[in-house]
């Protein structure tokens, strides 16, 4: 874990009308980490999430990305094809609710299928074997595999969004509340195949949660949020076991148990 | 003897901002020092910082003033300043830590649990024989532990702990759930990572195990009261 970052954000500013969304905001994220993003709603995590991924430009401030070939981008001077293409391959997105993402009226193998595709595969026969193997990590029974998402459960949803996404081998992945809105038990299910998936090398996640439990099981480091700021950044169990900002205070003590 | 884990005029003061700022002095001027194949054990009343010390080598707490200097790949790297992804690499190459209780992934099997701690070959097969020697049968092997006893739990967590190897190795009260026959176990395995060089910081309230695995006592007092 040293060598250069992968994505370098450096003073962050952006304001919605009169309301600081994002103020001084600094992140680094290095291959092979999963970063935890926490805080309050109405923090900025997830205003910070999209400008990061290219998706919102801020007022203020500069985000970086390193490519494979060690090429670096300014995410929000890229040219729009060159960050969609990006967002189809290199990066990706997972999104609260995973109909932002799905196509719901394409079958599971083809939700998965089409990231391929975009990226050039054409045969069908693999690109059919690479959707059933996706299915099978992320535990959806391969009978499944042409019906349509509609007729899955939310927690079947969110990880026939996942395999869409990581079917392409991306190094970098947001993910915004993957495991907000389950059932407690399908949470521990999902957030344990996270953690399965994201472990294999290379992969570097941003997560946002407002669930301090499921950012110390995940996440290397954390940052927490409040009013546009980071206000405490460090490694995850310090920062939760022994937070030093009045705000991080607050925030472990109120949960039961984290 | 390697000199594998050092502080100097180590102080940790508590800054309780939901109570005022109420300050609270933990420790003041530690100044411990661990050799490899040594075992120093933690002692002093409760409220002396004997836990608050175990979790500032391990990079859990934050110290405040100065230096936790732990011996890894051949240098001296100071806990107490290193950045978060250097605190990570000398936990896992390094520095080992058996917490008193076991915080882990619904799901996953004992077995996993403790065979993906492991540094070097087949987890699974370091892992079973880890888990027979702690006594845990190996129908429990494929169960996520969220159900076992507390005895069994602790077991689970000692091999997670023993399993790398780490040079250097902090036990937070191993023994303290267990029976006569599983703190025998555990003191043999400890002796046996002194053999084999590990350096040792122990809290251990038990006084036989404390006689059996400690080669010196560093003993603990309360700060002062808060100013």
């Amino acid at each position: 874990m040293t060598g250069p970052a992968l994505l370098s954000a450096r003073g962050l500013g952006l304001t919605f009308g009169t309301i600081p969304a994002l103020a001084d905001v600094d992140v680094d994220l290095w291959p092979s980490e999963m970063l935890a993003i926490v805080g309050e709603s109405g923090s900025g995590k997830t205003t910070l999430l999209t400008v990061l991924s290219g998706r919102l430009k801020p007022d203020r401030g500069s985000v970086r990305y390193r490519d494979p070939d060690g090429h670096i981008h300014d995410v929000h001077a890229m040219p729009a094809p060159v960050l969609r293409r990006l967002h189809r391959s290199d990066w990706g997105f997972v999104h609260q609710d995973p109909r932002q993402n799905l196509r719901m009226a394409v079958s599971a193998g083809g939700n998965v299928g089409e990231r391929l595709m975009a990226q050039g595969a054409r045969h069908y026969g693999d690109i059919r074997a690479a959707a059933l193997d996706w299915l099978g990590q992320v535990e959806i029974d391969a009978e499944r595999i042409d019906d349509l998402p509609r007729t899955f459960s939310g927690g079947m949803l969110q990880r026939l969004q996942i395999a869409r996404t990581l079917v392409t081998h991306p190094r970098l992945v947001f993910m915004d509340e993957p495991t907000g809105g389950l059932d407690v038990s399908v949470q521990a299910r999902l957030l344990d195949l996270i953690r399965s998936l994201v472990s294999r090398p290379r992969i570097a996640v941003v997560l946002v949660t407002h669930d301090i439990a499921v950012a110390r099981l995940l996440a290397h480091r954390i940052a927490v949020m409040q009013r546009g700021r980071i206000v405490e950044t460090g490694l995850t169990d310090q920062v939760l076991d022994d937070p030093q900002h009045p705000y991080t205070q607050l925030l472990v003590s109120s949960v039961l148990s984290a | 003897m390697t000199i594998m884990l050092r502080t100097r005029g180590l102080a940790k003061t508590f800054t309780l901002h939901l109570r005022g700022g109420l300050r609270m002095p933990v420790l003041h001027d530690i100044d411990l020092s661990v050799s490899a194949g040594e075992c120093v054990v933690l002692t002093g009343p409760s409220g002396a910082g004997k836990s608050t010390l175990m979790r500032s080598l391990y990079g859990n707490y934050r110290a405040d003033v100065g230096q936790i200097l732990i011996r890894h790949r051949g240098e001296m790297t100071d806990i107490a300043t290193a950045d978060p992804r250097a605190i990570l690499a000398v936990r896992r190459d390094t520095l080992g830590y058996v917490s008193q209780f076991l915080r882990v992934v619904p799901r996953v099997s004992a077995l996993d649990i403790v065979a993906e701690q492991a540094r070097d070959g087949d987890g699974h097969e370091q892992a079973r024989a880890l888990l027979m020697r702690l006594n845990i049968p190996e129908r429990l092997h494929a169960i996520p532990p969220a159900t076992f006893s507390g005895g069994e739990q602790q077991r689970i967590n000692l091999a997670r702990g023993f399993i790398a190897n780490h040079p250097i190795l902090l036990l937070d009260e191993p023994t303290a759930s267990l029976d006569a026959k599983n703190r025998a176990v555990v003191i043999r395995m400890v002796r046996d990572a002194k053999v084999r060089g590990t350096a040792i910081v122990a809290i251990c309230h038990d006084a036989d195990v404390r006689d059996a695995i400690a080669d010196r006592l560093f003993t603990m007092t309360p700060c002062q009261e808060a100013a």
